[in-house]
C-alpha cells in the first residue's frame, strides 16, 4: 500500500476511524485543532457522530455517554483542556468505560503557550482527576507510531474497560511524516468493539435485565470493593501491557530515558555519541503507565548511570528513580515552558557524564 | 373485579429513600406510567442526576446511567447520538440543571438534541442540606440564605425554563406542578407529550416540575404543596411556555 503524508493529529483521527471509532466530540485548542477538524469531516463521511461541544467538560461527558452506549468514542485536547476533562476521565475510570483521550501537550502551567511540552506527565500517569484510578498512557514518538498506537488504544480501552490516553505534544501533532496505512489491527486480541460484545452497555433492556452505569456506592464496604477490583485490574495491566523500545542498551554505560518527541532528539544525539565511541543507549517507554519498571531495574544492574531527558522540569524522572531504587546515579536534563532540548546540548551532557572532567552537571 | 390502579411495570417494587411529601416519588411514578403507556420500557435509557434523585436507577426498571454534576444532558447526548432510535431522557434537579449544568442544558437545547428532559424544581438543594438554589425565591430562607434570599447579595431566581424557551433549538417547554391531583394529571400529560415528541423525532423537549421539599422548606407535606400554589407559581407560572 502506498505511503501518504499526514500530520500526527490527522493520522490519529484516521487511525481512530479505521479502529472503529464512531463518536468524537471535542473543543478547539491549539496544537491539536487538526484532529478535531479532521474528525469533523471523517465522522460525517463514515456515518459516525461528530459534535463540537461547548466546552471540554461537555466533550468528555458526551464521550462518557457514547461509551456507556457501547460505541468506540474519542476526544482530544491539549493541556488546559485536558485539565477540564479530568472530571470526566475520573468518572470513565470509575464506571469502567472504554474511551480514548488524546492530549497534544503544550507549555504550562496555566494558559502557558502553544509550544510543545511534556509537562502533563504527572497528570496523565497519576490519575489526574479525583480518586484512586489509573489510565493507560501511550506515548508515540513518530507519526507512523501514532497510527499503530491509536489502534492499540481503542483495543486496550475495550479489553480493560478503561480510559486510554494518547500522550503526544505539539511537534508530534503538527509534524508531517509519511505513513503506510495498513488496514488491519495490530493488537493481537483484535477489536472487541462490536456492541454485541459489550453486554454491559446501555442499549435498551430488551430481553435482559436493565443495565446501570454508575460509580456511586453508598453501602458499607461497597465502594471499597469497587476500588479493590479496579486495583486488581490495574495490576493486571501492569503485568501485561508494558511496552518500551531499547536502543544499544546491551552495552551501554549510560542509559538515556526519554519518551515521545524528546526521544527522537536523544536518538540523534546518541548516534553522534556512538561515533565518538561513547557507550550510550536509550530506553524509550511507549507505555508511560504502566511504566517499564522491571526493564529499568534490569538495566540498573548493568549500566553505570542514567540520564532522564524530558520537556518538563522533571516528572518522569520520579518513575525512573522508583525503578532504579538508588542503585545507580540518575542525571536529569529538562526544558520547561515549551523549550526543546537540542542535540548539541544532549551530546554535551552525555560526554560530560561518560568522560567526567569539568563542569558541574545536574544530578538528581 | 376490575383493577383500576397498580404499580407501573417500569417502577421497581421497592421502597424509596425520599422524605415524606417529596415530589420525586410522584415524578418518578409519572415517568414510569408514561413509559409503560407508550410501550417504550425496553427502548428507554435514562440519565440520572446528582442530588436527591441520584439513585433513581434503584427505582426505575430500565437502562440508566449516572452523570457527573450538571453534565447530565451531555451524557444523554452521547447516548442518543449512538442510539438515535432509543428513547433517552435526563432527570435533573435545579442545582444540576440551573447551576452547575447551565452551560450544558443551554447548548443541548440549542442543538435541538432529540431528548426529553424532566427538570425537578424545588427551589433548594435537598441532598446537601438545603442550601440556596438558583431557583430559590426572594426572601426564602435556606441554610446559605439564613436571613432569606437577598437580591443584592444573591441575585434573582433564575427562570431557566423561560430562558431555554428562547432558543430556536428547543421544541417544547412546559412548566407543571405536582401539588394537587389535577396538577399531577396535567404534569403527566406534559411528560407524555415530551416523550412522544422524542418518539416522533421532533427535537428537544423539557418539562419543569414544581416539586415540594417539605424537609428543607420547613413545612408539613400539605403546607409544602400549598406553598407551591401560594408562592412559587408567582415566580414560576404554570403552563406551556413554548410548543413550536
Amino acid at each position: 500500500m502506498a505511503k501518504i503524508m499526514m500530520c500526527g493529529n490527522e493520522v490519529i483521527g484516521e487511525a481512530a476511524v479505521h479502529a472503529g471509532c464512531t463518536f468524537y466530540s471535542g473543543y478547539p485548542i491549539t496544537p491539536q485543532n487538526e484532529l478535531t477538524q479532521y474528525m469533523a469531516s471523517r465522522m460525517t463521511e463514515s456515518g459516525g457522530t461528530f459534535i463540537q461541544a461547548e466546552s471540554e467538560l461537555a466533550a468528555i461527558n458526551m464521550v462518557f455517554g457514547a461509551a456507556a452506549a457501547g460505541a468506540r468514542a474519542m476526544t482530544s485536547s491539549s493541556s488546559p483542556g485536558i485539565s477540564l476533562k479530568q472530571e470526566g476521565i475520573s468518572y470513565l475510570a470509575a464506571c469502567q468505560l472504554p474511551a480514548v483521550i488524546v492530549n497534544m501537550m503544550r507549555g504550562g502551567p496555566g494558559l502557558g503557550n502553544i509550544a510543545p511540552s511534556q509537562a502533563d506527565y504527572f497528570q496523565a500517569t497519576r490519575g489526574g482527576g479525583h480518586g484512586d484510578y489509573r489510565t493507560i498512557v501511550l506515548a508515540p514518538s513518530a507519526v507512523e507510531e501514532a497510527w499503530h498506537l491509536t489502534h492499540l488504544a481503542f483495543d486496550l480501552a475495550d479489553e480493560y474497560r478503561n480510559p486510554v490516553l494518547i500522550l503526544g505534544d505539539g511537534i508530534l501533532g503538527q509534524m508531517m511524516e509519511p505513513i503506510e496505512v495498513v488496514r488491519k489491527h495490530l493488537h493481537g486480541k483484535m477489536a472487541n468493539h462490536d456492541m454485541r460484545h459489550k453486554p454491559w452497555a446501555l442499549t435498551g433492556c430488551k430481553g435482559r435485565k436493565p443495565n446501570v452505569i454508575r460509580s456511586l456506592y453508598l453501602g458499607e464496604g461497597e465502594l471499597e470493593e469497587l476500588n479493590r477490583l479496579l486495583q486488581m485490574k490495574y495490576s493486571m495491566v501492569k503485568s501485561k501491557e508494558v511496552r518500551f523500545e531499547s536502543l544499544y542498551t546491551e552495552d551501554s554505560d549510560l542509559v538515556v530515558v526519554a519518551y515521545g518527541t524528546t526521544s527522537r532528539i536523544v536518538r540523534s544525539a546518541i548516534s553522534k555519541a556512538r561515533q565518538e565511541r561513547l557507550h550510550v543507549g536509550m530506553l524509550r517507554p511507549v507505555t508511560l503507565w504502566p511504566f517499564p519498571e522491571a526493564e529499568l531495574q534490569k538495566l540498573a544492574n548493568k549500566a553505570r548511570a542514567f540520564l532522564v531527558v524530558e520537556m518538563s522540569a522533571g516528572q518522569m524522572v520520579d518513575d525512573v528513580k522508583l525503578s532504579v531504587l538508588g542503585k545507580k546515579p540518575i542525571h536529569f536534563y529538562g526544558r520547561a515552558g515549551g523549550g526543546i532540548p537540542t542535540e548539541a546540548a544532549l551530546l554535551d551532557i552525555i560526554r560530560d557524564i561518560l568522560r567526567p572532567r569539568s563542569r558541574n552537571r545536574v544530578r538528581v | 373485579m376490575k383493577k383500576v390502579f397498580e404499580r407501573p411495570r417500569s417502577l421497581r417494587n421497592v421502597p424509596t429513600h425520599y422524605c415524606a411529601g417529596c415530589g420525586h416519588s410522584l415524578a418518578h411514578r409519572l415517568i414510569c406510567e408514561v413509559i409503560d403507556e407508550l410501550g417504550i420500557r425496553e427502548d428507554t435509557i435514562a440519565v440520572c442526576p446528582v442530588g436527591c434523585a441520584v439513585i433513581a436507577y434503584e427505582y426505575w426498571d430500565f437502562d440508566c446511567s449516572e452523570a457527573a454534576h450538571g453534565r447530565t444532558p451531555c451524557v444523554a447526548t452521547g447516548i442518543k447520538r449512538v442510539h438515535p432510535d432509543k428513547i433517552v431522557f435526563s432527570y435533573q434537579g435545579d442545582g444540576d440543571l440551573a447551576a452547575i449544568g447551565t452551560a450544558e442544558i443551554i447548548h443541548t437545547a440549542n442543538r435541538g438534541e432529540n431528548i426529553t428532559v424532566i427538570f425537578i424544581n424545588n427551589g433548594v438543594y435537598g441532598m446537601t442540606n438545603g442550601q440556596m438554589a438558583p431557583t430559590t425565591l426572594i426572601g426564602q430562607r435556606t441554610s446559605t440564605t439564613p436571613q432569606g434570599r437577598d437580591v443584592l447579595r444573591d441575585g434573582y431566581p433564575l427562570k431557566i425554563t423561560e430562558l431555554l424557551a428562547q432558543l430556536p433549538g428547543s421544541r417544547y417547554v412546559e412548566r407543571v406542578s405536582v401539588d394537587t391531583p389535577s396538577n399531577v394529571i396535567k404534569a403527566k400529560a406534559a411528560i407524555k407529550k415530551a416523550f412522544r415528541n422524542q418518539i416522533e423525532k421532533k427535537g428537544f423537549s423539557l418539562v419543569e416540575v414544581l416539586s415540594p421539599c417539605p424537609t428543607y422548606w420547613g413545612l408539613s407535606p400539605k403546607d409544602a404543596c400549598l406553598r407551591i400554589s401560594g408562592e412559587m407559581v408567582k415566580d414560576f407560572p404554570l403552563g406551556v411556555i413554548k410548543d413550536a
